[in-house]
């Protein structure tokens, strides 16, 4: 059944009739996603790709069933965007936009309190549950179904990871960019909480990077239950060097952020498999199958 | 976006912070004449850069005279400033700010971020503040206390810093509650005010101020634009960035091309396990056209101490790999120096864009994995270090 998006899931477009929007519609569409209609103000009551266009997400829902949807929508409004598709009570919200606005999430954090949907991004890659549903712009030509589940903060690893499982025959339940923002909806514990209770599931592949905190959240979180799936990290930004850093040194360590090897120990304390690096989570895979 | 403090002060003095009375001099005579403008008992002369550390730097100095500002400001303009955040090269000193010497009781540290959990404006206090603060705050992070501002009254945040022994935390409160306007209309990131002094006569002052902006909340906010400008990235960073892509410069001599940030750390990890020296770091934005590319890879070729180029892409969403081998091609095709390109490349369109290597004859060599690929970079860049 994979995570939060399926076959069954009936997605609609905010944005739809833009650059972006079209390409990656049509892509979707291609792949046979469940696409079933955009959104665009004004242009209501007509067609884009054979798809019907609604002024808003909420009468898009009404008319069409549609319970996720994908943002693709310039930064200055990408937050109003996410908003109203949350107010919509959509299932899924994937927002795809780059360069939103920090203080724009305050809003969308608001919004998101007491609300069941999953927002993922802004600036995520998506989410797909190979050929069943892609709702973002990733490449799905080494997609494959299979047990692997895969959380990622980066669009382009998580394609090479992707690829690197496949190509040992080990498919993917379902692949999830949480978005390279350092606010952005769902986390890592999220994820790893839904890949949990996921029957398709049973390996998950984390793959992290320097600045913030997700990776000491996701350690957190993973000692403190048991988890029964293995869990491999990958962490990248070993050798990064070290951001030239204004005022504190890290005002960030207030929120409990670690450098790379911070994040690695916590992880492995909490016994994640850690990939050595990015060419390792392929073995890390097969040393657990035998 | 860092800005400097006599930037940050300006931005906080027009809610209503206290600041000291100062200005700014670019050169030794400019500080004198502004330090005989400033009434004052003594004077501060402080380096302007993007970083902290100053004070334990030599970066702020205190002066009795304006004859004596002049020497202090002599000493700092045109020289590089080397503190704890600046990295080993330190920053060039290019003006100094004169402000008048404040008597001070008591040192406190505030601090405005976003919770990168809930996005709720946090306020971060400590009464350790001061030059050593950055220190004391790594040893024991216990010092510093936080306190969600959403929605906060001047009562309840008088009765936090209370507990944080704020002397007079009533009108504390309320300038901190001037700082979260300034935060919250200017799209601040982040807002240190380190320290913030409680004088011999009773007042609050802000006798730093540090400010970071949101860049990309700068399309509504023109006025500070040009501030903004001013940044600390190269000039060949302004250049790539502006062409969609991210690009770092470091010091060693393997040109890296990768499309995605992930992708880019993961590389610079391999070739750094391996011996090898990144010469940048490089992130293709999805946006990015061929051309786009091909400005990225003039700048790392521009740099003489390239011996080798490696492309190190996996092709997918907009950025499929012919797009960047057309980059490369044109890249190749206008450059003086054509040095060898170690290819690897992964997903859409990888074949393609190997054709498109192969038939413009560029220097290519190709690998199938990433570790073949970064030994033999390591190898063409001389081997390990």
């Amino acid at each position: 059944m994979a995570i939060f998006v399926g076959k069954d899931t009936k997605v609609m477009v905010q944005g739809i009739t833009g650059r972006s929007g079209t390409f990656y519609t049509d892509q979707a569409l291609r792949y046979g996603s469940g696409f079933v209609a955009g959104v665009r103000p004004g242009k209501g009551g007509s067609t884009h790709l054979d798809l019907p266009i609604f002024d808003d997400v909420a009468t898009a829902k009404k008319k069409t069933g549609a319970n996720a949807s994908l943002i693709v929508v310039p930064a200055h409004r990408a937050a109003d965007a996410m908003i109203e598709a949350i107010e919509a009570e959509l299932d899924v919200v994937v927002c795809v936009t780059e360069r939103v606005p920090q203080h724009d999430m305050t809003k969308v954090k608001a919004a998101l309190e007491g609300s069941k949907t999953v927002l993922i991004g802004p600036n995520s890659q998506g989410i797909l549950t190979p050929d069943a549903c892609k709702i973002g712009v990733m490449p799905t030509k080494d997609a494959l179904p299979g047990p692997i589940g895969i959380v990622s903060r980066s669009a382009s690893l998580t394609s090479e990871i992707l690829a690197q499982t496949s190509a040992i025959s080990m498919g993917q339940s379902t692949t999830i960019g949480i978005g390279g923002d350092a606010i952005h909806g769902a986390g890592f514990v999220d994820c790893l909480k839904a890949f949990k209770d996921d029957d398709d599931t049973e390996i998950v592949v984390l793959i992290g990077e320097i600045g913030g905190r997700e990776e000491e959240d996701a350690a957190e979180y993973l000692a403190s239950v048991r988890y029964e799936k293995p869990v491999i990290a990958l962490i990248v930004g070993r050798h990064a060097p070290q951001e030239r850093r204004m005022g504190h040194a890290g005002t960030l360590s207030f929120f409990g952020a670690q450098d790379a090897v911070g994040k690695i120990a916590a992880l492995k304390a909490a016994g994640v498999h850690i990939a050595e690096d990015a060419e390792d989570v392929a073995h890390q895979i097969q040393q657990l199958k035998s | 976006m860092d800005l400097q403090e006599f930037q940050s002060k300006e931005l906080v003095a027009q809610y209503g912070v206290p600041v000291p009375q100062g200005m700014l001099a670019r050169t030794a005579e400019q500080a004198e004449d502004m330090a005989r403008k400033i009434t004052a008992e003594r004077y501060m002369v402080k380096a302007q850069i993007k970083a902290g550390g100053r004070g334990l730097a030599g970066g702020i100095k205190t002066a009795a005279t304006p004859s004596l500002v002049f020497d202090a400001a002599k000493a700092m303009i045109g020289q590089s400033l080397v503190t704890q955040q600046t990295g080993t090269t330190g920053e060039p000193v290019e003006a100094v700010y004169v402000e008048a010497a404040i008597d001070i009781d008591k040192s406190f540290y505030v601090a405005l971020a976003l919770d990168p959990g809930t996005a709720h404006p946090l306020l971060l206090a400590s009464s350790k503040g001061g030059v050593e603060f950055e220190q004391s705050a790594q040893i024991d992070p216990g010092i510093v206390q936080q306190f969600d501002l959403t929605g906060a009254s001047a009562s309840k945040v008088a009765k936090f810093l209370e507990g944080q022994d704020f002397p007079d935390a009533k009108t504390a409160a309320e300038l901190v509650l001037k700082m979260a306007r300034a935060f919250t209309q200017n799209d601040m990131t982040l807002l240190e005010i380190n320290p913030l002094v409680h004088t011999t006569d009773g007042q609050w002052m802000a006798l730093d101020a540090k400010v970071s902006l949101d860049g990309n909340a700068m399309f509504r906010h023109t006025e500070l634009q040009d501030l903004a400008q001013a940044d600390h990235m190269s000039e060949a960073e302004k250049i790539a960035y502006d062409n969609n892509i991210n690009l770092v410069q470091l010091d060693g001599n393997i040109g890296v091309v990768v499309n995605g940030a992930g992708l880019g750390l993961a590389t610079n990890d391999l070739l750094v396990d391996a011996g090898g020296r990144p010469a940048n770091f490089m992130d293709i934005r999805t946006t990015a056209t061929s051309f786009d590319i091909a400005k990225g890879v003039d700048l790392i070729l521009s740099d003489p101490k390239v011996s080798c180029l490696f492309l190190n892409v996996h092709g997918g969403g907009m950025t499929v790999c012919d797009t960047v081998a057309e980059g490369v091609a044109f890249a190749y095709a206008r450059a003086d120096r054509k040095p060898a390109i170690v290819a690897r490349l992964a997903g859409q369109n990888a074949e393609w864009g190997l054709r498109i290597l192969k038939e413009r004859r560029l220097p290519v060599e190709v690998f199938e994995t990433m570790k073949e690929a970064t030994a033999r970079c390591v190898a063409l860049a001389g081997g390990r270090r």
